[in-house]
């Protein structure tokens, strides 16, 4: 593991948070399938990767689960936000702004001010 | 705190791991299914939708890869299967498990349950606020190192001295408690107001002593031990200045010790009282009965003190030569004086604990090797798999802490068990001057030792085989297998090994047989009369009734002629002072008629009853015994022992001659009329002091010993024994009912050299059979390692008694170096056990000599086998066995 899965992890596991919180209650491959579509299919994510997030938001708190029935009727472990959840994606959705807002004034090009 | 709860989660993941598996297995099949019904639902053929999700997904295998990674701790999970691993391979080996693991326990109980001892005693602080500060203080003199100190000098002593902030006495006594069952003489302790200050302890209930309670004229107050105020108060607050009468006199209960408050030299006494100077010794300044303690003030070590005191006491000296002569001082720590005489045989035990561990861990270590020595393929064949040589070393060590783990486990268990078992072994009356031992157990320090060796021996356990584990010998492992001339380094290794053991082994068999033939002799020291069919009671005879010394030696002479019809009883004696006691209580004695440079000749003063010596069966040697009617009404005399006519009248006879006190006061000469036999006063390994003893009707004592000398079982008479005093006089104290030969065996000298004695030859025993179990696995496994070659020199004609002389001589170097290093390092053990022998030269040669054969004969036996199997080889089978 080196330090760009770590990175990815992170956005992971806001995206994964952010989809519970908007769609409540949900299965690992809705998810996925959510994070897929709400990135406008940019982003190739292996599924695979979602499960040791969700383990590892599970651990910390942030979400937790319970065996449920999904729309068509399959059984699905289902991931729901935790209030430690909603505090940490409140905090990581803002930090997050900020660092694009930064980057973002730092590549777009401005007039400059002399 | 977020990461602390992912540990945990993860800590829990490595028990629940059979169940995290099926429902991820679960989650991911409900996540493939869920998938390809979308992709059905797409328009994918049955398969496509099925490739589709899983490609998808990653593969579910290394899906689950990594999931599991980060559900458990990986470092964590491998270690728990090398222990699982570790495991297995041990109980595939019942008996080499077995056996190591015992060794170590036994190392391991051994050297714990003496280190309690050792902690609880010599490391362990006294219980008293900053005790490093605390000293004893007393007078020394030509005869006493620790003299006691006189209550005159005392004041002295306090009024000029500098270097204390409190100096406080104290002294033992007994007083006569008036109780619903009788009267019972308990033990008491005067002790000077500011005693519980200066030790730092404060009273649980009421106050401590004020100052200047221990003047003259301030009211009789004392405190109650915590355990006396449970006992005969019922632990009630009311007790707080109710009045108790000791021994007649009323005393104020002014407070209570706490319950953990202890004071070794007295352990057990009751009532504490405040001193009051009253009586005839307590103001004479040559009468010496208190010992002092003292808080020293900051910056002053104890040397300092020391000068100071010494100082003001040649002062005393110049201005009451008469009585000060040759009294110097005394100031040791306060722990010195508690544990100073049983340090020597503390470190001694912890010694032969500590050797006996090493014996058990070479030998531990020395099996390991062997069986790394047969498990060379096994490493060669995981190497050739891939294993790293970290990985096979981490095996090792894993199996190493695994041995080690276990056995110190039950080495611990053991050890508690076994610390019990000592101190219920310690007689009661020593044990009250070793309260220090009541907190015995595996407090922090004994377990922190029990980790360090635990540690160390795991340590030695891993590095042992995995120095085994050189990378080019792996190799060579495959090829080379199992022929003839494997186990090279084990056998160079492991002889050395077994040579250390012996001579181990060698050391604790000699202190085993040097304590031994100590305890023998001091068992048979001849003590100068016959301690056989002896009891005795102890007798107080205190308080108003008593004033006078002509009431007691009625007393005295109505207990002797109403025990003496006792049945059973032969003869009766009373004496101020049993034998096999102490040296002390002496006297000052100058000869009438010779030069006198003032120097105190000191000597030990018996007063015994006219029976007693005749009682104890001392041989007369000149002269005559008293007769019962020598009283104060007729002219003093006296009887001395061999040992004082030796030194005062060497060559001459003494029978006749007359010694009085310092001034050679009229009242106080006496006339020598008979000469005994030196009797053993003090305690069995002390030396004999010039002794006199005076007749009980001259020089009564309030307190004394009455003996009897018995034709049955001694025990039988002690309850008429003291049936009969407390029918004369219910208001007489009797306590300490034993016989002579008991007392004597639980006395501390012969106490102290038993337990070292039987702990040592204990500690020996185990030593021999461990070393003996190591050389016969040394010289087995050379057989079994040398069967090819043994097959090949009987194939060319060498005869059955060449083979045994082959492994017997290998095997007779290995005993002969252990020997000779054993006899070096025993001479120097001994000398450092010195103080514990008695009667037997460190360099006792009988000794070396009995146990340099006992090892040899003992090797040679445990040789024997293998060489015998070796013998009968059959060289046809030996040859194709490979």
């Amino acid at each position: 593991m080196g330090e760009k899965t770590d990175v990815w992890q992170g956005t992971l596991a806001l995206m994964v948070l952010k989809t519970i919180e908007t769609l409540g209650p949900l299965h690992g491959y809705g998810i996925a399938r959510r994070i897929e579509q709400t990135s406008g299919n940019l982003l190739s994510l292996n599924y695979g990767t979602l499960y040791p997030a969700l383990l590892k938001l599970e651990q910390e708190g942030a979400i937790a689960s319970e065996w449920g029935v999904s729309d068509n009727n399959r059984k699905a472990k289902f991931y729901r936000l935790t209030r430690a959840g909603r505090k940490q994606l409140a905090k990581e959705a803002q930090d997050w702004a900020q660092a694009t807002e930064i980057l973002a004034r730092f590549l777009s090009p401005t007039e400059d001010p002399a | 705190m977020k990461r602390l709860r992912a540990w945990g989660w993860r800590l829990a993941g490595l028990f629940t791991n059979n169940r995290r598996e099926r429902e991820l297995a679960d989650e991911i099949e409900s996540h493939l299914q869920m998938h390809i019904d979308d992709n059905l639902r797409s328009g994918m053929t049955p398969e496509q939708a099925r490739r589709n999700a899983i490609l998808k997904l990653g593969g579910i295998e290394s899906t689950k890869e990594a999931y599991r990674d980060g559900s458990t701790i990986p470092f964590l999970e491998n270690l728990l299967q090398d222990v699982r691993y570790a495991v297995r391979q041990l109980r595939k080996n019942p008996g080499f498990t077995c056996t190591a693991i015992f060794m170590l326990a036994l190392g391991i109980c051994a050297s714990v349950a003496i280190f309690a001892f050792v902690d609880a005693a010599l490391i362990k602080p006294l219980p008293y606020p900053d005790p490093t500060r605390l000293v004893g203080v007393t007078e020394r003199s030509a005869m006493f190192p620790r003299a006691n100190l006189s209550y005159p000098d005392y004041l002295d002593w306090k009024r000029f001295n500098k270097v204390f902030n409190s100096l406080d006495v104290y002294a033992g006594t007994g007083y006569m408690l008036s109780t619903p069952a009788g009267t019972e003489v308990v033990p008491g302790e005067r002790v000077s107001a500011g005693f519980f200050r200066t030790l730092g302890i404060t009273p649980v209930l009421g106050r401590s002593f004020y100052s200047g309670e221990d003047l003259p004229g301030a009211p009789n107050t004392l405190m109650l031990s915590y355990d006396t105020w449970q006992k005969r108060y019922g632990g009630s607050k009311d007790v707080i200045g109710q009045t108790v009468r000791l021994s007649g006199v009323p005393y104020g209960i002014a407070g209570v010790l706490p319950r953990d408050f202890q004071f070794a030299p007295r352990g057990r006494a009751e009532f504490w009282t405040v001193f009051h100077a009253s009586g005839e010794c307590d103001l004479r300044r040559s009468c010496h009965d208190l010992d002092g303690i003292a808080r020293l003030k900051d910056g002053v070590s104890v040397q300092t003190a020391l000068a100071d005191m010494t100082s003001i006491a040649q002062q005393l000296e110049k201005q009451y030569p008469g009585s000060n002569r040759g009294q110097s001082a005394n100031v040791l720590p306060l722990s010195e004086t508690i544990i100073g005489n049983i340090r020597p045989i503390l470190l001694v035990l912890l010694g032969g604990a500590g050797l006996l561990l090493l014996i058990a861990c070479v030998n531990v270590a020395s099996l390991l090797l062997v069986r790394a020595e047969s498990r060379t393929r096994e490493m060669a064949v995981r190497t050739a798999l891939g294993a790293s040589r970290t990985r096979l070393i981490r095996q090792f060590v894993t199996e190493g802490v695994v041995l080690v783990t276990s056995g110190s486990v039950l080495g611990l268990i053991a050890a508690k068990w076994a610390m019990q078992l000592l101190v219920t072994l310690i007689p009661v009356d020593m044990m009250t001057r070793m309260p220090y031992l009541h907190g015995l157990g595996l407090n922090i320090r004994v377990l922190t030792f029990a980790c360090a060796i635990s540690l160390l021996a795991a340590v030695l356990f891993s590095v042992t085989p995995a120095l085994r584990l050189s990378l080019s010998e792996m190799r060579v492992g495959l090829t080379e297998g199992s022929r003839g001339s494997a186990g090279n380094t084990w056998r160079r290794l492991g002889s050395k090994l077994v040579v250390l053991e012996l001579a181990v082994a060698m050391v604790l068999l000699v202190g085993a047989g040097l304590l031994g033939q100590s305890l023998y002799r001091l068992l048979r020291v001849d003590l100068g009369f016959q301690p056989d069919y002896l009891a005795k009671v102890e007798v107080a005879a205190v308080g108003p009734r008593y004033a006078k010394d002509e009431q007691t030696v009625t007393l005295g002479r109505q207990i002797v002629s109403r025990v003496s019809t006792l049945p059973g009883v032969k003869s009766v004696g009373i004496t101020s002072l049993l034998p096999v006691n102490f040296n002390g209580n002496t006297d000052w004695i100058r000869f009438v008629g010779r030069p006198y440079n003032g120097e105190h000749n000191e000597v030990n003063q018996r007063d015994v009853s006219a029976g007693y010596l005749t009682t104890l069966r001392a041989k007369l040697l000149r002269g005559r015994y008293f007769t019962d009617a020598e009283d104060t009404s007729k002219p003093k005399v006296v009887i001395i022992n061999q040992a004082l006519a030796r030194k005062y009248f060497p060559g001459a006879d003494p029978i006749g001659k007359q010694f009085g006190n310092d001034d050679l006061s009229p009242k106080s000469i006496k006339t020598i009329v008979g000469i005994v036999d030196d009797i053993k006063e003090g305690p069995l390994d002390s030396d004999i002091w010039p002794a006199v003893y005076y007749p009980f009707n001259q020089s009564p004592d309030s307190s004394f010993s009455l003996v009897v000398r018995t034709s049955q079982v001694p025990q039988s008479v002690l309850p008429a024994l003291t049936g009969a005093v407390h029918q004369i006089d219910p208001g007489v104290g009797t306590y300490g009912e034993a016989t002579i030969s008991g007392n004597i065996n639980d006395s501390p000298s012969a106490y102290l050299h038993r337990s070292s004695a039987w702990l040592v030859g204990g500690f020996a025993a185990l030593a021999l059979l461990l070393s003996l179990v190591g050389l016969y696995g040394v010289v087995a496994y050379s057989v079994s390692q040398r069967t090819r070659e043994i097959g090949v020199r009987m194939a060319l004609g060498a005869e059955r008694g060449a083979v045994y002389r082959l492994i017997l001589k290998e095997a007779g170097w290995l005993a002969i170096f252990g020997i000779i290093l054993g006899v070096v390092s025993s001479l120097t053990a001994a000398t450092l056990m010195q103080k514990l022998l008695f009667g037997v030269r460190s360099w006792d040669v009988p000794t070396l000599i009995a146990v340099a054969a006992l090892l040899s004969i003992s090797a040679l036996l445990a040789s024997y086998i293998p060489a015998r199997r070796a013998a009968s080889v059959n060289p046809v089978q030996a040859l194709r066995a490979e």
